[in-house]
């Protein structure tokens, strides 16, 4: 994962609620065992139609999704974040989010900055009225600022993750420096016997 | 001090270490795994030269991508041919059990792990899917994770978590005759509100809990999430014992009942305290239907579709009228009136052999209406398997069901069974998401019993419409 200290760019308003994460990417594109081009699925369902704010001319290249309260619940599909992160997108900011989206985000980098309602509302308005605004997400300092409007606004995050997304560090080796606790746990640990079902080795053991 | 809840027992009997400053980081006792979530998980093991710590504590399944047409039909779909033979390849090349499509075990990974006995209670269990809280029926901690986290506990077979807070969910007497578990579920999840849940792990209480099944309680931890839980518990009692015994993967003979005892402790603490408390009058409940495109959209099914005038909150006002937009309905429309399409019985939320054998008694002796296509796709080989033992599938068959093979099928749409666009029906899984089912699909979530009893009128219906 690649170090996010300071983002800038443009911000598209989505201005939906309750936004999935079937909706962010349809089962249709879950079939691939590839972690790349997903952002060709991104909102597809939505995509057709030219209305839809991502088809807008004044939004393209935006780096930065606004969204409505609740994004990214449901299904704990990662390709959501893949596709979001394909297109471009390298912020999300919402009122709330799936918990477990919420997780996949960080562990890819994608910025996630949850503002109350009213805020995220008047960045809508800020970037509704000029597409071109610049926003930024500042994630060494927790703010996001939108400079040419004088607009600023603190957020939270907590201090592993923004540790994490400043330093570009990976989780799994993050975690293997704790090998020895590991070890120390599954030693004296009764863990729960699985051994009808399958061996030490994997082996079915089932008929 | 005051007592501990059973989240907070498990919680702590897991923890490897608790630096300053960070995350916990959590052991995990089984991790399950199935085709779509893993190939990325597994590639990244490979690039970075990582090994399967546990592997006899992960076990795979094909279940999302598989046709539920006859075993011997090949997978037509090339993209999904190759999704399954992938998971099947890297279980081989790291040494992890799999349970490929025909297998005798596979099934939908929720139906399987409880079947086998894999899922027992005081586990942390975690897979790639958001329906891992059905486990915790058993008095098991069980969260969905996404595939970073897949590849994580692979390599690690620990997982860094936040604590959640707890919540307890008492459902308070009992639940009037004809009100299944799948319409305590959806009155939850309505009460809660799709986040209402977020941050919290549920703990499922009270009288109208305790008399129910083990795949009842499975069917309402099942929908967790579906509230914004990650998890949802219900304590050990007899019911979880004997669900239990016998089954291959617990301990057999008197080392059962060593076990059994053990697992007893699995409950909070009478004097345990929890972050937020929320008490449902059970005798309030009544068959629901979900009218609109999020699981907490849910009215009873002789009532009527509401209106964005019965919101006063801009944003609900708002997303009602998508809603109803999206599903083709006018506000004030009986539900009973409103025909469907397709019925579909399945998915880890009610495929199991109750919900087989409840859905089969209300079908029996009848007949599926002309206009209605209603498929029958049970969870696993060995829910198909008793339910064959049973005559299930010949009373569905003479009914004019489909009687298909085990898999997550119109769930989500991702192998042949799909809506087509405009379409609508009536589903006993757990998500009516917009294109959930295939695109353009009209999803209205309701219980096997009157799923069925819908099938047999062309129309939303109860039971008692058909069986008396
Ligand atoms: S049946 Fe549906 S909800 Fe359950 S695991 Fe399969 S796709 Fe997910």
């Amino acid at each position: 994962m690649k170090p996010v200290r300071i983002l800038e760019g443009r911000a598209v308003p989505l201005e939906r609620s309750d936004v999935d994460t079937d909706q962010i990417i349809p089962s249709d594109w879950l079939k691939r065992v590839e972690r790349t081009g997903f952002g060709r699925g991104l909102f597809s369902e939505w995509r057709d139609d030219p209305g839809f704010v991502l088809n807008d001319q004044r939004y393209v290249g935006a780096n930065i999704l606004i969204a409505g309260p609740r994004f990214g619940t449901g299904s704990s599909r990662e390709h959501a974040v893949w596709a979001l992160m394909d297109y471009g997108f390298e912020a999300i900011i919402a009122p709330s989010f799936g918990d477990i989206f919420r997780n996949n985000s960080s562990k890819q980098g994608l910025v996630i900055v949850q503002l109350p309602p009213q805020d995220v509302e008047e960045l809508n308005t800020l970037v509704r009225d000029d597409a071109t605004r610049l926003v930024v997400v500042d994630v060494d300092n927790l703010r996001v600022e939108v400079p040419e409007a004088g607009w600023q606004r603190g957020f939270d995050l907590d201090a592993m993750t923004r540790e994490r997304l400043l330093n570009g560090w990976d989780d799994i080796g993050l975690t293997l420096r704790r090998e020895a606790a590991i070890t120390a746990y599954e030693k004296g640990y009764a863990a729960p016997t699985l051994s009808g079902v399958f061996d030490h080795e994997g082996h079915t053991l089932v008929p | 001090m005051s007592g501990k809840t059973l989240f907070k027992k498990i919680w702590d009997e897991h923890v490897v270490a608790s630096p300053e400053g960070e995350p916990t980081l959590l052991y995990i006792d089984l991790h399950l795994v199935h085709e779509v979530t893993s190939p990325q998980a597994f590639d990244g093991l490979r690039l970075s030269h990582r090994t399967v710590r546990r592997p006899d504590r992960t076990l795979a399944t094909a279940d999302h991508n598989v046709p539920t047409d006859p075993i011997s039909t090949p997978v037509k779909d090339p993209v999904s041919r190759r999704q399954l033979e992938a998971l099947e390849e890297n279980c081989e090349e790291f040494g992890i059990t799999v349970f490929p499509r025909g297998h005798e075990n596979q099934g939908i990974v929720h139906v399987i792990g409880p079947e086998l006995g894999v899922t027992q209670p005081g586990m942390t269990i975690v897979c790639g899917d958001s329906h891992t809280s059905t486990h915790g029926a058993f008095g098991a901690l069980a969260f969905g994770i996404g595939t970073s986290e897949v590849e994580h506990v692979l390599a690690t077979q620990t997982l860094p978590q936040q604590q959640a807070k707890s919540m307890s969910v008492t459902l308070e007497g009992k639940a009037p005759v004809g009100v299944s578990a799948k319409d305590i579920a959806l009155g939850i999840v309505s009460r809660l509100g799709t986040g209402g849940g977020a941050g919290y792990v549920i703990e499922y209480r009270g009288e109208a809990i305790r008399e129910l099944s083990m795949e009842g309680r499975m069917t309402i931890c099942n929908m967790s999430i579906e509230a914004g839980a990650r998890a949802g518990l219900v304590a050990v009692d007899d019911t979880t014992i004997a669900y239990l015994r016998n089954r291959p993967g617990v301990p057999q003979g008197e080392h059962f009942d060593e076990t059994a005892a053990r697992w007893r402790s699995y409950v909070s603490d009478d004097d345990a305290i929890f972050d937020k408390e929320i008490v449902i009058d059970a005798s309030d409940l009544t068959p629901f239907v979900t009218w609109g495109t999020n699981p907490a959209q849910v009215v009873a099914l002789s009532g009527n579709i509401p209106s964005p005038d019965d919101f006063d909150d801009a944003d609900e006002k708002n997303t009602t009228m998508r809603s109803l937009a999206y599903m083709d309905l006018e506000p004030g429309t009986q539900v009973r009136s409103i025909p469907v399409d397709i019925v579909f019985i399945g998915s880890c939320t009610n495929s199991r052999i109750e919900d087989l054998r409840a859905a089969a008694h209300v079908a029996r002796g009848q007949h599926v209406a002309g206009s209605v296509r209603a498929l029958v796709v049970p969870g696993s080989h060995r829910v198909k398997k008793q339910a064959e033992e049973e005559g299930l599938d010949a009373i569905f068959l003479a009914a004019g069901f489909e009687w298909r093979e085990p898999g997550c099928s119109m769930c989500l749409g991702m192998n042949p069974d799909q809506l087509q666009p405009g379409q609508r029906c009536a589903s006993t899984s757990n998500r009516n998401f917009e294109g959930r089912q295939g695109r353009g699909g009209r999803t209205h979530l309701v219980s096997p019993v009157v799923a069925a009893a819908t099938a047999v009128k062309g129309r939303f219906a109860t039971p008692d419409e058909v069986l008396s």
